[in-house]
């Protein structure tokens, strides 16, 4: 997992494959970033994500609140149609701005 | 198991790194049905919330012993069991509601929302201090027919 920022946007991006085994690892090291640069937006890219399910929408979640706290927002950037179908059973999109960066 | 095409069965602990391996056995499994990208997603997810489901909930304190069945029952349709031996679920409504969850922040409560939605049938069984059941079923599309 790799992270990025330009000014205050934070861009984390994700890969392989999200479930239980992985999400707390994965969740500090969102948290953690979050902490470190305090950002105003941040950006979780799910180009790389090759598998996804419940466990992934707890980890937009969590991001959500931690950002919500800062009065910054949460972007969720080229989510694979299989993880799309997982968050978007969930209704994510009611709590984070979903785009894409590449033509489909 | 005679009315089955195929079957497989799998035991393994409840340990969280089989989660990845329960739901990819599952789909090689479910491969010769010829499913289109977005069946074998479906698939897995399914299972995968199964499986973790045994794996945070049935055994929360111990590793416990969790059994897939897959079966390819005619008109291709793919029949998955998970059980376990572990708590149980003492009310079924409320943990099949969207959200809900016993479990801590790191679970969103979507589990048996996903099973269901992704899945053609999905029905569960369990006793508190027994076990659970999940038996899922899943039509996969025969494209041979439809090209």
């Amino acid at each position: 997992m790799t992270s990025f920022v330009q000014g205050r946007q934070l861009t984390l991006m994700l890969s392989g494959e999200i479930d239980h085994h992985g999400a707390s690892i994965l969740m500090r090291w969102c948290g953690e970033k979050i902490a470190e640069y305090l950002p105003k937006t941040c950006i979780l890219d799910f180009r790389d994500v090759s598998f996804m399910d419940s466990s992934g929408i707890a980890v937009v979640i969590q991001t959500h609140r931690r950002m919500r706290e800062l009065n910054g927002e949460v972007i969720l950037r080229d989510i694979p149609p299989q993880s799309w179908k997982v968050l978007h059973a969930a209704g994510i999109e009611r709590i984070a701005k979903v785009e894409r960066s590449v033509p489909v | 198991m005679k009315s089955a095409e195929n079957y497989m069965q799998l035991e393994f602990p409840s340990k969280s790194i089989n989660e990845s391996f329960a739901r990819s056995a599952v789909a090689a499994f479910a491969a010769r049905l010829d499913p289109t990208m977005e069946e074998l997603g479906d698939i897995k997810t399914a299972v995968s919330e199964a499986v973790t489901n045994c794996i945070v909930h049935a055994y929360p304190d111990s590793i416990g012993v969790i059994l897939i069945r897959c079966k390819i029952l005619k008109d291709n349709v793919l029949d998955i069991v998970v059980k376990d031996r572990g708590c149980g679920i003492s009310d079924l409504t409320l943990a099949m509601k969207p959200l809900f969850s016993t479990g801590n922040e790191e679970r969103s409560g979507m589990g048996f929302t996903i099973m269901e939605s992704f899945m053609t049938a999905l029905k569960v069984t369990s006793r508190v201090g027994k076990g659970t059941t999940v038996h899922m079923k899943r039509k996969i599309i025969d494209r041979g027919e439809s090209r």
